[in-house]
């Protein structure tokens, strides 16, 4: 494979038509760290996470105000406080609830979630258009890989629209720099607040735990946010850290909250200011001095989680963490421990500076192996194939179908850790299957424009092998021709 | 293109790691036997399942969680079935469901994805074993004892060595034969992707009257599993993955809800399997259980002993299995959570054995190969 198929590719989200990274394809990718757009003009069209927020705010409200009502009217029957249950299924589109048509509280949430839908919608499309239309591909892909990193899973209602608000507003403005700020950024977005329970987590000595506990009523601490950030997003698992310091970090981060969308006690102590911002609440704040990581956190309110972030941020177990996990996604499922250790060294060298880190991976001898590295997970065979076809625009809603029916609908890993970045993940017999179902069909789409044995050497500058080109060059037609570019083994690879 | 007759014959020569003496012992062993393993992802609420009202301690540990079992159906002194799950309950009263309590896996921490590889490899601890425990089953199965994966792709518990297929219900329109057989030709040459395609095109053979049923809810599925382990040179084992166990908050209603599809799922199963209902198990299991305090937002954090379920017209079922540690503050394990006193392994391997006919010994050493307890559990199927 040749260095500009590599840099296309391995780096990028696949060649467009007439693209070429030229005579020094690693000097092209660090140029575009320049090129980057962090707020693409597809991504500044779609509602903040204040607006998404703020409509919420107001569904909950008016349920609360329709309960009320509801409960003096005595005959009511008890309603579910979440979305009914049966999501997360592996393979199943949610149900849709079952309405009573005369139920304004089931009237209610159904237009919450028709207006979260079409936020999500939107959502996809522009981060699709984003990622064909980008001139800084390798950053796209970067941004791509932390909001995995960083996931969220659009499953409960309050999800589905603000899902992708933590990517556009708090992984894109920090891709090109500092861990630590995108860490800071990610841990107080709306959310990540909610998907991860945080804004409802009480301390048990605080203000508002004293008073619900003298009243009997529950209010507590959840641990679920603080041990994702020990696990997940920061050392990484099996690095050291007891039960004793998820709790206490969990301790820590209570009040860490958000406008409006609180739950339970707590949402009263969270009213400041406009739905969806961050909010310090203090009377939900576990006070007292904390021990983490065999360290003492002394610090009052906001400052005392925040100085935890900062020491994870910069910790050699998150080095180690982001290094393996960086390595892993442009080297290879397993990880070259050599690349793996420069990684590790320059992050900690620059204190978490992105593009120094990135800057390892260009010069990596083991990011340029001439072999394919990885099987292309369903979201990037997608946008290479779309890329390579020539699209810049997308039927709305045909990113969305096309994304779960072939298994990995965008921000909905179903669980905190994301996607998994391996083959064996990706590379199964009905996953194959259904990517030559979606060849065929975007090649339908091209009606013909398309001559696939030119278009597969310029995609694929000096990587096609001489059998894959005569299945292409002996198709029986050109859109077959195309299907079967889309689907090579080189194409399926990256 | 493949023709059903090679395809029959991929599937004898896809495994290839039996051991002698399994085929011998197999030889006489009932293979229309099914075995279904469904894995609950997330830590599913083992006392939110079936719960132990009659422990003192129960009530005033589970608050509002125990709300939900003041009208439950008992299914002896101790425990009471969540009452979402009538399908479970007739089993049960027809002595087709086993419950095991405050069981657990070897692993002890709290992280969903090292307690799923534990779970599902069958190592002691994460990431030690690189394929599963279902993958090394089959190998001790006659070669044309075939699995299947009901997901796009293929679950750790599944992966190994042999071959399996995996299906879930697609929305796209099929492929055209003449372009699978130019993939076919494409992919030939392809180490990686040959066997793949190969196990596509095999599943694809047996299931496309099935794609317009598109399993859009857990019943589908379940009617899903039982059509292709019924078909003729289809599979006998199968996997089903389910999600959203993970109740940190309002777990009332989330666990119901999970709980109801789960019900349905095996209603549809045994009602799709018809007279072959009698020669299967299901095993239903999860990563590890939930703290036996309800947390601040009304759900649980995780925890570690939890509920395995069998069903099946195989299994001895009507009884409740549990050497029961008690809910008492001093009897929690780590003072947080239901103490395991049975080894999931334990169950699982003993399960297997005797529905297979294969001997414990042999069994543990292939699936669970660092079990410390040597212990089986008896009598888990009918003979």
């Amino acid at each position: 494979m040749a260095k500009a198929s590599i840099a296309l590719n391995r780096f990028g989200l696949g060649a467009r038509p007439g693209e070429a990274p030229g005579i020094d394809p690693e000097r092209w990718l660090l140029a575009q760290f320049d090129a980057y757009e962090a707020r693409p003009q597809a991504v500044a069209g779609l509602a903040s996470s204040h607006q998404i927020a703020s409509e919420l705010t107001d569904y909950l409200r008016e349920v609360r105000v329709l309960r009320r009502e509801k409960r003096r009217n005595a005959a009511a029957q008890p309603e579910m406080e979440t979305e009914p249950a049966m999501r997360g299924w592996a393979m199943q589109p949610m149900p849709e609830p079952q309405d009573r048509v005369d139920d304004p509280v089931a009237r209610a949430r159904r237009i919450a979630r028709q207006q979260a839908r079409d936020h999500y919608a939107a959502a996809v499309s522009a981060r699709a258009l984003t990622a064909l239309n980008a001139p800084a591909p390798f950053v796209e892909r970067l941004v791509h890989f932390w909001a995995n990193h960083f996931a969220v899973s659009a499953d409960k209602l309050e999800m589905i629209g603000l899902a992708g608000s933590l990517e556009f507003e708090a992984v894109r403005p920090h891709v090109l720099g500092k861990f630590g700020d995108m860490l800071h950024a990610v841990e107080r977005h709306p959310a990540m607040l909610v998907y991860l329970d945080q804004a409802q987590s009480v301390g048990p000595n605080s203000a508002l735990g004293q008073t619900a506990g003298r009243r009997g009523q529950k209010a507590g601490l959840n641990e679920n946010l603080a041990r994702e950030i020990l696990e997940l997003h920061t050392l990484g698992v099996r690095t050291g850290y007891s039960q004793a310091d998820v709790t206490e970090f969990a301790r820590a981060m209570t009040g860490w909250t958000i406008a409006g969308l609180g739950r339970g006690r707590g949402a009263a102590y969270a009213d400041a200011g406009q739905p969806g911002n961050f909010v310090f609440a203090t009377r939900m704040h576990e006070p007292g001095t904390r021990t983490i990581l065999d360290r003492s956190w002394p610090q009052q309110g906001e400052a005392q989680a925040a100085a935890v972030l900062d020491l994870l941020a910069t910790h050699p177990a998150t080095a180690r963490h982001v290094a393996t996990k960086l390595a892993r996604h442009f080297a290879g499922d397993e990880p070259p421990p050599a690349l793996v250790g420069r990684l590790e060294t320059a992050f900690l060298r620059s204190g978490g500076d992105l593009p120094a880190v990135y800057r390892v991976l260009v010069e990596a001898p083991e990011c340029w192996a001439p072999q394919p590295v990885k099987f292309k997970s369903p979201w990037e065979w997608t946008i290479s194939a779309l890329r390579g076809l020539g699209s810049q625009q997308l039927p709305p809603m045909a990113m969305n179908g096309l994304m779960t029916q072939l298994g990995q609908p965008v921000w909905k890993p179903g669980s905190p850790a994301g996607w998994d970045d391996m083959a064996a993940s990706w590379a199964g017999p009905d996953a194959v299957m259904r990517r030559v179902e979606a060849a065929e069909r975007l090649a339908q789409r091209t009606r013909d424009t398309v001559d696939a044995r030119q278009r597969a050497a310029e995609l694929m500058p000096e990587a096609l092998s001489e059998s894959s080109a005569q299945s292409i060059a002996r198709a029986e037609s050109p859109a077959q021709g195309v299907a079967l570019m889309l689907v090579a083994p080189e194409f399926m690879r990256r | 293109m493949i023709t059903r007759r090679n395809f029959v014959a991929l599937g004898a020569s896809a495994v290839l790691t039996s051991g002698l003496g399994a085929r011998m012992v197999l030889a006489k062993a009932a293979t229309e036997r099914r075995f279904v393993f469904i894995i609950q992802r997330g830590a599913a609420d083992g006392l939110g399942t079936l719960a132990p009202l009659g422990d003192p301690a129960f009530a005033g540990q589970r608050g509002v969680l125990a709300q939900d079992f003041a009208s439950a159906p008992r299914l002896d002194s101790l425990f009471a079935l969540h009452p979402a799950m009538t399908n479970l309950h007739s089993l049960y009263q027809a002595k087709q469901a086993l419950f095991v309590h405050a069981v657990a896996s070897p692993y002890r921490e709290r992280s969903h994805f090292d307690g799923q590889n534990v779970l599902e490899t069958g190592g002691s601890s994460a990431y030690a074993l690189k394929d599963g425990w279902l993958n090394r089953l089959l190998s001790l199965l006659p070669a044309d004892d075939r699995a299947i994966a009901l997901a796009a792709t293929i679950p750790m518990a599944l992966r190994g060595s042999v071959e399996v297929a995996s299906y879930a219900p697609s929305a796209l329109p099929d492929a055209s034969d003449d372009l699978l057989a130019r993939v076919s030709a494409m992919y030939r040459e392809d180490s990686q992707l040959h066997a793949i395609w190969e196990q596509a095109i095999a599943t694809r053979m047996l299931t496309s009257d099935l794609a317009s049923d598109n399993g859009r809810n857990a019943a589908a599925t379940g009617s899903l599993a039982a059509r292709l382990l019924s078909a003729e040179g289809g599979a006998r084992i199968a996997m089903i993955e389910t999600g959203g166990w993970d109740t940190h908050a309002q777990q009332r209603g989330r666990l119901a809800g999970q709980l109801k599809g789960l019900d349905a799922m095996v209603g549809a199963v045994r009602q799709g399997l018809g007279p072959l209902w009698s020669e299967t198990i299901l095993v239903v299991a999860t990563e590890f259980g939930r703290t036996v305090k309800v947390n601040g937002t009304q759900g649980t954090d995780h925890g570690t002993g939890a509920l395995a379920m069998l069903m099946g017209g195989a299994v001895n079922g009507g009884r409740v299995v549990a050497d029961w540690p008690g809910l008492g503050d001093a009897a929690l394990y780590e003072g947080r959570d239901l103490r395991p006193t049975t080894g999931l392994d334990t169950l699982i391997n003993s399960a297997v054995a005797s529905h297979f006919d294969l001997l414990p010994t042999r069994t543990a050493q292939k699936l669970f190969p660092d079990m410390k307890s040597a212990g089986v559990l008896k009598d888990l199927v009918r003979a």
